[in-house]
């Protein structure tokens, strides 16, 4: 391989260790790259949808995942081609971003790929093509907030959120009781979301997942549950008016950071110092009980001695709690963290109304749930199920559901699923194309043609009749001009999604063509591909 | 133009059929493993580890056997972790977990094979596992209230458990050691205060349970054998030298005479710290650490028992048996709670010499000795146990019973066919085939029997066309017979948690139709 040549046709060497670098150019390079977009599109395509399917990942090291989410499927995949990667990349991008429809975006853009394709084989240059897409693009998501409605939820109706959130569930294997994870997720969305800043933070939600049980069992706790027991076996497994002292210091002697020596050479000193260790054991404890805490959550371990002195004065304790947890804990009481007991003050106390341990199973699993806080802005979902990828995969999903939710307090608009979004997108932007002269045109044809491949992946999905379906719906939105027309997935009988309650967020679809818009341009903008070749 | 490889060299990828093929066999595998060893016939397996030594394992037990295999398969690692999820979660029904999702998949390839869509299959079996499970409701019977009758339900359901193990020659034995220490823990699920000793030497009949606590240690030497009335402290403290805590303390001397001095102050220091114990008015500590010679010599002096190196639940069930608390410290002894029993000896057991608190106050924990010809056996005794603790701790709570032998899978194959008669569309294949799982499973334990099954399941179906009817397999006489008469019963707990999780793993196997397997982690090459 050579990239510039002299007179004599003796290759100059320009690269470092040129000859064991393969390359691609020109067309070869931008044709390879779309193949291997389009096969990333091709595997996650059959999951989209609510009759879409799973995929079953093993990793390397022999664990095993399942699930139809896009982002995590693409992310286990350990891709090895480039133009994969970014593909990669775009669906984490959505799903930072949005948190849902990681696989839709990929899926767009394959299409879009595909249909570059078609036209780099007519001989239109790259770049008209990118610009193309990209006008149309805009023309899509102006024409999608045209298409949008607002709706109205408050603190007492949330069920507008709920619907939506179900339609994001419904294509997961959750979806057999997607109204009640659907239901958890809204409510603890709206338990954390400050709904004046129109703000939600996520992190303040965990999820907790255990295996046993069935799905049914998966309940939202206003509290925070830690996956920990008490300190010492005996002491009391339920506090009720629980005010709790969060401390990030050891009960143990301290351990200055300075380098140090106790020199210990006479029998006296020997004795004053065993002293001061009881004393000082003593002191701490005495410490925690003073400003009136009647349970003690701490980040680091107990000295035995320690230990029993809580025990002895009643002072139910748990140890060994992670740093997140110590904070969430924080949060949810209303309590401050302290570093020192010196610092100790009443104020500082967290209040719940009640903690309690309880146990699962025949194992001796245990935990602690704390109750009832002063402030119940952080919140737990727990979920049960009966395998450890149902958990996994539930997980997953309702994350998804949560973002859907948290996307709705910050914007309230929404468009129709099922498909309706784009097919009323790809009519717009095909009416639109005639507008453009130049080249252009056709690019943005494109762009109408590729937005059908949702609706044609739902259809063919469910195992309907593609081409059929698909014109019968385009020609319903044109001849009653009803944006909300889409295809009938679940076999209701009507493809109104309307009537079916099937939405998306606004900012979710506007999200998904635009990322799709961006990484396909810069995949078709790349003519030259330089990698090192395997020996 | 060759499309490139997406994936990293030796990664796998299957596509549609192939996948499901791939799944269903690897499922269907590890189901047809486990299947012989299901039901009163059912046979065990020895199980070969490939760690040092070989060491051998005989067992009938579904998690046991599945967690020992490696697998490649990922369809039939799901399997695996229903079982062991079904073992954690219920502790029994771990075979008939994996061969009901092994049956569902069988099923479910037959209609694949006939070109019904997966996802309409996955819809067919919620409808059907919805329906199978209100028939459970339905049926099951509560006797919570006649504690009589309950504790006949809880020796019936022992005795079921134990019958496909190695104890069923001395189930009722079992059963009732089983029941007793259940019924001890009043509610608890806490498994823990129930203590297995296995001691290998005399044959299973001689296993017992005793009231009271074995302690597997010695007593110390020159201390005294057995005490009445005994007076427990129950501490987790150092007792060989005690360390100073403060951090960078270390003793810098100059003189011999020195070294002595500290000596004699370190040595003073345990005796103060003995007679603080002493003073508690004790005649028996234990202790979770060790116990150093000098301080063991002090304890004898002053005629108390002192125990060393419990683990920690000895200590934690020590102290819950004999109501005292873990102490650490020791300068306020009056509030200290001291435990009590009524008699500390040592006893034989075969040949090894065992602590026995007998007279606990609180009685809520047992222990249960095992004695059996081998090691292998003893184990899987304790395995089988086990699993019978757990199944009776977890109907204490939720106290429905179902009767065995095959009744309840046949009660909800007929209500599931009746379903099936009333859908239309496709579902109705799906839901057949769901009920024709639900049949496999008294099928099975026929065959593993070495019965005509085809004539017992038809002859069981004519007669659970009747109105409640009690029919179920009975394997001993070979024929059908009245499983209330013959007293087998099983939890309603465990065939909910069998019938629902088997359904979820199928309905998760089935809606796959992509696998990509990542390329192994390379093991560095040792030199």
């Amino acid at each position: 391989m050579a990239l510039a040549f002299d007179e004599y046709g003796r290759p100059f060497i320009i690269l470092k260790e040129q000859e064991r670098k393969s390359r691609l150019r020109g067309l070869e390079a931008q044709k390879a790259n779309i193949s291997a977009g389009k096969a990333v599109a091709r595997i996650l395509r059959t999951s989209l949808g609510p009759k879409g399917m799973d995929k079953m990942l093993q990793s390397p090291d022999g664990d095993v995942t399942i699930t139809n989410d896009g982002a995590t499927i693409l992310e286990q995949m350990d891709v090895n081609n480039q133009i994969a990667k970014l593909m990669v990349e775009l669906s984490r991008s959505q799903d930072c971003e949005i948190g849902d429809g990681t696989t839709g975006v990929v899926v767009v853009a394959g299409a879009l790929l595909e249909q570059a394709e078609k036209l780099l084989e007519r001989g239109i240059h790259p770049i008209w093509i990118a610009e193309g897409y990209e006008m149309a693009s805009r023309i899509a998501v102006e024409h999608l907030e045209r298409i949008s409605q607002k709706f109205e939820f408050s603190v007492s109706n949330i069920e507008p959120l709920v619907q939506t959130c179900m339609t994001t569930l419904s294509s997961k294997i959750v979806n057999r009781c997607k109204r009640m994870l659907a239901e958890i997720a809204v409510k603890a969305v709206l338990a954390v979301a400050d709904l004046e800043r129109k703000d939600v933070n996520l992190d303040l939600i965990k999820i907790e997942g255990k295996v046993g049980g069935k799905l049914e069992d998966t309940e939202l706790i206003y509290g925070i549950t830690v996956d920990k027991e008490m300190s010492h076996p005996q002491m009391p497994k339920r506090i009720e008016d629980a005010k709790i002292a969060i401390l990030t210091c050891p009960f143990e002697p301290p351990k200055p950071k300075t380098k140090h020596k106790v020199d210990i050479d006479t029998v006296e000193k020997f004795q004053t110092l065993r002293q001061q260790e009881q004393k000082y054991f003593d002191d701490m404890v005495q410490k925690c009980k003073d400003v009136g805490a009647t349970l003690i959550i701490c980040q680091w371990g107990f000295d035995d001695e320690a230990n029993h002195l809580l025990m002895h004065r009643n002072l139910p304790a748990v140890r060994w709690v992670g740093g997140v947890e110590l904070e969430l804990i924080a949060i949810a009481t209303g309590g401050r963290i302290v570093p020192r007991f010196q610092e100790l003050t009443p104020e500082k106390l967290g209040r719940a109304g009640l903690v309690r341990e309880k146990s699962f199973g025949t194992t001796k699993d245990r935990m602690l749930y704390i109750e009832q806080c002063a402030n119940s802005r952080a919140v737990t979902i727990f979920i049960r199920g009966g395998n450890k990828m149902v958990i996994e995969e539930t997980k997953r999903s309702l994350h998804d559901a949560l973002c859907v939710a948290r996307n709705l307090i910050r914007n309230n608009s929404i468009v129709y699923g099922g498909g309706s979004a784009e097919i009323s997108c790809s009519i717009a932007v095909e009416a639109a194309a005639d507008r453009y002269p130049g080249v252009e045109q056709y690019a943005i044809r494109s762009f109408a043609e590729a937005l059908d491949s949702i609706p044609m992946a739902l259809a063919e999905n469910s195992g309907l009749q593609l081409i059929d379906t698909l014109t019968a719906v385009k020609s319903q939105q044109i001849k009653e001009n009803n944006p909300y027309c889409g295809i009938d997935c679940n076999d209701v009988g009507t493809n109104n999604m309307q009537e079916q309650n099937v939405f998306e967020t606004l900012i979710g679809k506007q999200q998904q063509i635009l990322l799709a818009t961006q990484v396909v341009k810069m995949i078709l903008k790349i003519d030259d591909v330089i990698t090192p070749s395997d020996y | 133009m060759a499309v490139e490889r997406l994936l990293k060299d030796e990664a796998t990828e299957e596509k549609g059929d192939r996948a499901r093929m791939a799944s269903f066999v690897g499922a269907m595998a590890i189901a047809d493993v486990v299947k012989t060893t299901l039901g009163p016939k059912g046979m065990d397996k020895i199980l070969q580890s490939t760690g040092r030594g070989r060491s051998v394992t005989v067992t009938n037990d579904g998690a046991t056997i599945l967690k020992s295999l490696h697998i490649d398969n990922p369809a039939a690692k799901v399997l695996v972790d229903i079982s062991k999820v079904q073992d954690d979660e219920v502790g029994d029904g771990t075979t008939s977990v994996v061969v009901l999702a092994g049956e569902l998949l069988r099923e479910a390839e037959k209609l694949v094979n006939a070109k019904i869509h997966p996802m309409t299959i996955i819809a067919g079996y919620r409808m059907a596992a919805e329906c199978a499970r209100n028939v459970l409701l339905q049926k099951a019977m509560d006797n919570k209230q006649d504690p009589e009758k309950f504790t006949s339900d809880l020796m019936n359901i022992a005795m079921t458990t134990l019958s496909s193990k190695i104890l069923s020659q001395d189930k009722e034995h079992f059963a009732k050691l089983a029941v007793d220490a259940v019924l001890r823990l009043k509610g608890s699920t806490n498994l823990d205060a129930i203590q297995i000793i296995k001691k290998a030497g005399g044959s299973l009949k001689d296993s017992f349970l005793d009231e009271g606590f074995i302690l597997d240690k010695k007593i110390g030497i020159g201390q005294p054998k057995c005490i009445e009335n005994a007076k427990i402290l129950v501490a987790n403290t150092a007792m060989d030298t005690d360390k100073v805590k403060i951090y960078g303390a270390r003793v810098r001397v100059d003189s011999m005479a020195r070294v002595a001095e500290i000596e004699g102050a370190e040595k003073e220091k345990m005796r103060e710290k003995v007679q603080k114990i002493i003073a508690h008015g004790i005649n028996c500590f234990v202790n979770r650490q060790l116990i150093y010679n000098f301080p063991e010599e002090l304890f004898a002096d002053a005629g108390i028992l002192a125990i060393e190196h419990a683990d920690f639940d000895g200590i934690e069930r020590l102290a819950l048996v004999t109501g005292g608390e873990i102490a650490s410290t020791f300068d306020n002894p009056e509030s200290v709670k001291l435990g009590h029993c009524k008699l500390i000896e040592e006893i034989m057991i075969g040949e090894d010499k065992l602590i026995h608190f007998s007279g606990v106050e609180m009685g809520q924990a047992c222990t249960i000795v095992l004695r059996g010809a081998s090691s292998h056996v003893l184990d899987e005794a304790e395995r089988s146990l086990h699993d019978a603790l757990c199944v009776l701790s977890q109907t204490v709570n939720d106290s429905r019973v179902l009767l065995g032998g095959g009744w309840p899978e046949m009660l909800m194959a007929k209500e599931v066919d009746e379903l099936a008669r009333k859908t239309p569309g496709k579902k109705a294949h799906a839901i057949e085939a769901f009920s024709r799982a639900l049949q496999a499973i008294p099928t099975i334990i026929a065959d593993n029997a070495g019965l005509d099954s085809a004539e017992l399941i038809s002859q069981l179906r004519a007669e659970h066309h009747k109105e409640r009817t009690n029919a179920g397999i009975d394997v001993i006489s070979g024929g059908v017979g009245d499983m209330e008469k013959l007293g087998i019963s099983e939890s309603f707990k465990v065939k909910q948690a069998v019938l629902l999780s088997a359904t979820e793993a199928a309905e998760m196997i089935l809606r796959v139709d992509e696998i990509i397997t990542c390329a192994p982690r390379k093991r560095e090459d040792r030199m």
